[in-house]
Parts: C-alpha cells; structure tokens; sequence
C-alpha cells in the first residue's frame, strides 16, 4: 500500500485522516519509545513541501510488512482510571514535586510514584498507592478540558512513566496535548461522548487505533465508544516524532 | 460587515450558542463552545447583546487584487514563516525571535537538545536565549538548587548571553545579574517587542502579547527543537476579539477585566485560539496593566494573547532596548471567529472563587466569605504597579489589616520600586512604608514564591486547608500547597481590601 504517497496537503485534518488511510494501519513507533524518537505537538500536517517523500515510503512499506506488530502495538488493554473535567497539572503532578527532571530512571521513578498525588482527597482510589511507583491502571479517562494549567512536561511524563498508556478525554488544554505527543510519554485520545460519566475506575477496557480513528470498549459494562482519529498529529508521530519528521524534510541534519 | 447592536439592560455583552437561531445569523462565530456549559457548572447569562458578525474573508476577485485581511496574530507568524498570507489552521515552521526558559524546565530542554543534536551541538543564536532562575529559588530543596547550577553549565558551555544568575540564596541583593520572576524580567529587561515571536517554557509566557507579539508556552521536547533550530511548527490560532470600551472606573484593575471575561468564556473557552484585545480602556491601560491582562489568557485556555501597540507600547519598549522593531495591526478586513463587547465603565470587583479561574463572583458578593491570609505576588499580581495599587488602598484606609498579608515583589526591580517610590498622595510615603504601617510582612526576595506552593519551605506556602485572597492566576485544588486550600483569585486592590476586613472584600469599601 506504499503506492499512494501521502499526498501532504495543505493542512485540512479531514483530507489528511482520508489521506493518512491509505497508508498501512497506523503504525506508530510511539510505545517503543526509544531515547532518539520524541514526538511532536497535536494539530500538525505535513505541508505540500515533499522534499524527502521518498523516504516516506520505505516507513509505510515496512508499516505493511509489520503490519501484525503495528497492530498490536496500537491496542491499549488495562484497567481504567476515571476522573472528571478541568484536570490541571498542578493535580495532576504537584509543582513541589516537578524539581526533577526526568534524566535517568531512578527520577522517573520517583516522578511515578506522585503521578496524579494532587487530586483532592475524595478521590479514595489513588491512582498510585502510596509507597509505590506504578499504576495499576493503564488508561485514563478524562473529561473536559485535560492537563490544563501549566506548560511542565513532568505532567504527561509523570503518568508515563507510572504506567499509563492512553489518555481517553473529551478534550484538552493545548500545551499538555502538544507535551503528550511530544514526549510519546501517553497518547491523548478524544473520544465523542462523554465517556467519563459512564466508566468507572476499575474497569477493565480496550482501546483500538486504527487510521480513521479507535475503539474504546468498556469490558465491564460491555459498552464501546468510537475515538476520533489523531488526525494532524498522525503523520508526525508516524515519522517518529518531531525530530525525525524535521530530518525527514531535511530541516535539520540527520544524528551523526 | 454587518455588525448588529441591539442594547440591552445587561451590563456587558455575551455571547451563547445556544441563541444562533434566534439572531438569524447565518454563519455564527465557529468557536460555539458547548464547552461553555460542561466546564462551568453554573449557568451563564445567554443573553445575546450584541454580536458582531464574524468577517470574512472575499477571495480573490477576478482581477486578484482583493487582498485578503489578516488578524495581528495571523500577520506576525505570516512574517515570522516568512509567508505572505497565513490562514487559521495553516501549519507552518516559524522563526523564533526569543525563546526563554527558566530553572524548572531549563534543564529539561537542554537535555534534550543535546540528545537530539549532540553532546557537543551548539544552540542557534546564544543572543536569542534568555534564562532566567525564578520558580524555586529561595529553598533548601537541593534539587531546585541543582536546577540553577545545571542552567549555569549550560549557559557557560553555549556562551548564553542572558542568564539572570542568582548564587548567593541568603541575600538575593548580593546577586546583581539576578531578576526573578521570568514574565516581568522579559518585559524590563527589553525582551519583549512588538511584532516579535516569543517562546517560553512556562505557561505564562502569554504575557508577553501585551507588547503586540506572538508569545505562547511550549514544553521542553519542544524547547528543545527550538534550541538547535531556532524554528518551531505551529498552527495558526484563528483570533477570537475582545473589544473594552469605557472609562475605566477607580476601583477596577486590568485583573478584574480578565477574571470577568475567563469568567464568561470558561476555562476552556479560548482552548487553541488568540485572545486579541483592543477598544478605549485598553489603550487607557498602563503597560504592565496590559501583562495581566495577557498573562491570565491561558487561564481560558488560549494560545496566545494580543494587544495592538501603541505610544505607551513604544514609550515601555525603547527605554528598554534598541533592538528595532516593526510592529502589525490587524486589517480592517480581518477575520474574526468570535466578538465580545464590554463596556468597562459598568463592571464591577471581581473574584474567582475555589477551585477553578473560571468560577466568576462580585468581590461585594463574597463578602461573607471569612479568610485567614493575602498573598500579593507573582507574574499576574506581583508588578509594581500592583504593590503600588495595595499600598493606596491601604494608605487610604488607614487601618491595619486583621489576616497575615505576604508581599512578593515579582523581581529586584519591583522589589526597589516597593522601597523607594513614592506612593502618589501618600505624602511621599514609600510602599515598603505603607505596608510596615498596615501591619503586612516585610516584601520577600523576588521570586515566583507560593503562586504555584513549591517545594516545603517556600515562603508563605499554604501548608494548611487555609482561605487565602491572592494576585495569582490559579487557584486548582492544590494549587498554592495544601489540598484543601482555598484560594480566591482577586486584582490587587481587592486583595488589600480583604486583607483588612479579614473577609473577602469590595475595594470600594475604602477607594470611594
């Protein structure tokens, strides 16, 4: 299917999601997030520049050839954690403990162990148990609004690295979104309706990519909800990420 | 350009989407935030009032000299991309004029430049970098320490031309290059000019619009890229306007003007889009008046913030540099995707109760609202003017005030400000004077303070479920320290008055 290149359009997200279905299925390199791959920001298309198309296709051919691995890699299965609008990053990693950056694992880890500590008290599940550093549930779903407030990574790296894969929200604040897919830490889905109001912490739910957009399925109450596609952001996650996609268009030099 | 004024008892113009049909206008502003009604749980006013029109753009005539308008924001990225003509919604890779970064996400965004570029990769242009120490200065906290000692390596090792360094953490007068608080140091020290695009790794980086640029927060990956490159890609935010009109009233602040518009808005209000203000008040406002307004822009969920230079614009900005620069308007013919009209001369003192920016109240209304202490600070609330402003409440009221009030200046410079100006009709009594005499804390060492708590031994931290009255620009759950603290977002004047009634307060109580 590497016959049609992505035709790089001018930017409208509807003819990009058409234009990105003709490639393979969506494979992103996303969860084997490797040191070299950062991914970049929501809302972004390729422009009809084309300069390094070829090297596109060998990216799409070998999507095709992988095309079992993509697959599996664009499924999410865990538990769900549920919480409701307005999720700011001071809850969601409380500044005080933002002074770590995460340059080696043991301060991912320590990062991990206060993913989402700044959710008031009435939240009785925590979404890390005190004394730990991972999460027992791996998606998170949100509603409105998700990850506003602040522009520090440490938001969606914190609940990366405690374990989370997939963010489901009804919509975000644009600096978190843009950090999510720029650090590969958490991929920030949306959905159509507002799932949070029918999930419950603790159930046990699926999510399918695929390029025109994914599935939720809810095991528990045995419901399913359609995502929106990724859209802009697609063609840059699939070249690996802001600094790939601008090596790809020749912006920038490639690592020596 | 139809634009349809139908007057109304309201005091101010709003807008809904729920009214489209009843205004049978066909194409009504696109940004309908359904949104407006989940993310605030009380209902909103849906009066319509008057709407304008959004404009739109002809396309080309025949003959293809119809130019198409542009908004400020769409020509500064247009000049930036070097392009002609920007739409909303084109993605487009845009030179970078300053990119700033401070000592919570500087290390981030180094790190990742040189593991993208290289270990031995160089940045851009070490002249286009500004690094400023300002979030966890004044803490024993050894990692917050550390961060400031890695920016130095950094900044060493690329040849950085402005690092605000501080070193001497007991006496921050000892450290002569160090500013403080980021958003204020850009502005007084020259960084920020007209028609420019500047990046910062820090949310409030918005407030630099207020001198009619392009400024907007990134994260550190894209900090990073912005590093080696000195280029970032970009969607162009469609511009949703803001027109102020009236006389500003004595007791009302630039922070009473955006608290009622993100009040009306919602905190998602503005998500991806340029908040672009203009009309009589705002070119009434003084500059740093103006950096509130703009700073709170992302309170609504906005890209960025703008407001069309002017006199005192230029007046700020070349006293400051004499690096040239060419400030844009937005076209007569610009498109617009929503219009807000407020007539300034009839609102009122305004708070954001707990927990949201968004949760607008009457200051009078809260007046019952018992509290246990004032913080006057940070990029939003910390400037002098705003010390300037509290210190006249309090002059005039000439009483002590009832809860502990801490005082922040937001960098060296306000905090000289605070002891050496005089406060107008004061008898030339000094702020630092005015403050001792009404009972306040002594001003602390400038820094970003408990706006965003810190680490344990920040001062004036809410470590416990405390009500605290605050110039800052959140009040989420936790906000300042403690979970169950309760902060309410209020201008300056609104803070001193509270801080003597020991409730939540109307500073027309004392500025009549």
């Amino acid at each position: 299917m590497a016959s049609s290149l992505p035709t790089l359009p001018q930017a409208l997200p509807s003819s990009l999601t058409k234009t990105s279905s003709s490639l393979a299925t969506f494979k992103s390199p996303f969860l084997r997030f490797n040191g070299s791959t950062s991914f970049i920001p929501c809302s972004i298309s390729l422009t009809s520049r084309g300069t390094s198309s070829t090297t596109i296709i060998p990216r799409a051919a070998a999507a095709e050839s992988d095309s079992n691995e993509a697959l599996a890699n664009t499924t999410f299965h865990g538990l769900c954690y549920v919480l409701k609008d307005n999720i700011d990053t001071d809850q969601i990693i409380p500044a005080g403990a933002a002074c770590t950056f995460p340059s080696n694992q043991q301060e991912r880890d320590e990062i991990a162990a206060h993913a989402l500590s700044g959710l008031p008290d009435f939240h009785k599940q925590r979404f890390v148990e005190p004394g730990e550093n991972r999460s027992k549930y791996s998606i998170i779903i949100g509603g409105e609004n998700f990850g506003c407030g602040s522009s520090r990574e440490h938001a969606p790296v914190c609940l990366g690295a405690a374990g989370a894969k997939a963010i489901v929200a009804e919509s975000y604040a644009r600096i978190f979104f843009r950090n999510s897919v720029a650090t590969g830490e958490v991929f920030p889905l949306e959905s159509e309706v507002r799932v949070c109001e029918e999930c419950k912490t603790g159930d046990t739910v699926t999510i399918e990519l695929s390029d025109s957009g994914g599935l939720l399925t809810n095991h528990t109450t045995g419901k399913t909800y359609k995502l929106k596609s990724i859209g802009d952001a697609g063609p840059v996650i699939d070249a690996g990420g802001i600094f790939s996609y601008a090596r790809m268009m020749g912006m920038i030099p490639s690592l020596a | 350009m139809a634009a349809s004024s139908v007057i109304s008892p309201s005091t101010f113009l709003c807008k809904s989407s729920s009214s489209k049909k009843d205004l049978g206008i066909s194409s009504f502003p696109k940004s309908s935030q359904i949104s407006i009604h989940r993310c605030q749980k009380k209902s909103i006013s849906r009066k319509i009032v008057s709407v304008m029109a959004p404009q739109k753009d002809r396309s080309p005539g025949t003959t293809g000299s119809v130019k198409t308008g542009m908004t400020m924001t769409e020509k500064i990225l247009a000049r930036a991309s070097e392009k002609s003509l920007v739409v909303p919604g084109d993605n487009i890779w845009v030179n970078v004029d300053v990119l700033m970064t401070h000592d919570v996400c500087g290390p981030g965004a180094f790190g990742i430049f040189k593991r993208e570029f290289g270990e031995k990769a160089k940045v851009w242009d070490p002249e286009k970098i500004v690094v400023i120490p300002d979030h966890y200065i004044f803490t024993a906290d050894k990692r917050a320490n550390r961060n400031v000692d890695i920016m130095r390596e950094h900044c060493r090792e690329q040849n950085i031309k402005y690092f605000y360094d501080i070193t001497d953490l007991g006496n921050f007068k000892a450290n002569p290059d160090y500013k403080g608080v980021c958003h204020v140091a850009l502005a007084q020290e020259g960084h920020c000019r007209p028609g420019e695009v500047l990046l910062g790794t820090d949310s409030h980086t918005c407030t630099a619009g207020a001198f009619g640029q392009f400024a907007t927060g990134i994260g550190n990956t894209d900090a990073g890229f912005v590093l080696g490159t000195g280029k970032i890609l970009l969607k162009v935010p469609p511009t949703m306007r803001f027109i102020l009109d009236g006389e500003m009233p004595s007791y009302l602040q630039a922070k009473d003007l955006i608290l009622q518009i993100i009040g009306e808005i919602s905190v998602a209000g503005a998500t991806y889009k340029t908040m672009e203000f203009s009309g009589t008040t705002i070119e009434s406002l003084s500059m740093e008046e103006r950096m509130t307004l703009c700073n709170m822009v992302v309170e609504a969920g906005g890209k960025n913030g703008v407001i069309p230079p002017d006199a005192t614009t230029t007046n700020y900005v070349e006293n400051r540099t004499s690096v040239p620069f060419e400030p844009v308007y937005s076209d007569g013919n610009a498109s617009f995707v929503a219009d807000y009209r407020f007539d300034v001369s009839k609102l009122e003192p305004v708070v954001a109760k707990p927990h949201s920016p968004d949760n607008r109240a009457l200051a009078r209304e809260c007046k019952d609202v018992k509290i246990d202490r004032v913080y006057i600070g940070s990029c939003t609330g910390g400037k002098t003017e705003d010390f300037m402003a509290a210190a006249k409440l309090f002059h005039a009221a000439g009483r002590k005030v009832k809860v502990p009030t801490f005082l922040v200046p937001a960098t060296q410079k306000v905090w000289m400000d605070v002891y050496a100006l005089p406060v107008p009709g004061s008898g030339g009594k000094t702020c630092a004077q005015i403050f001792e005499e009404a009972g306040c804390d002594t001003p602390a060492s400038p820094s970003c303070g408990a706006c965003l708590g810190g680490p344990a031994d920040t001062y004036a931290r809410l470590n416990e479920p405390q009500v605290c009255v605050s110039t800052t620009n959140r009040n989420f759950p936790g906000r300042m320290g403690h979970k169950e603290g309760q902060i309410y977002l209020a201008s300056p004047y609104t803070a001193a008055a509270s801080a003597l009634t020991g409730h939540v307060a109307d500073p027309r109580e004392f500025l009549q």
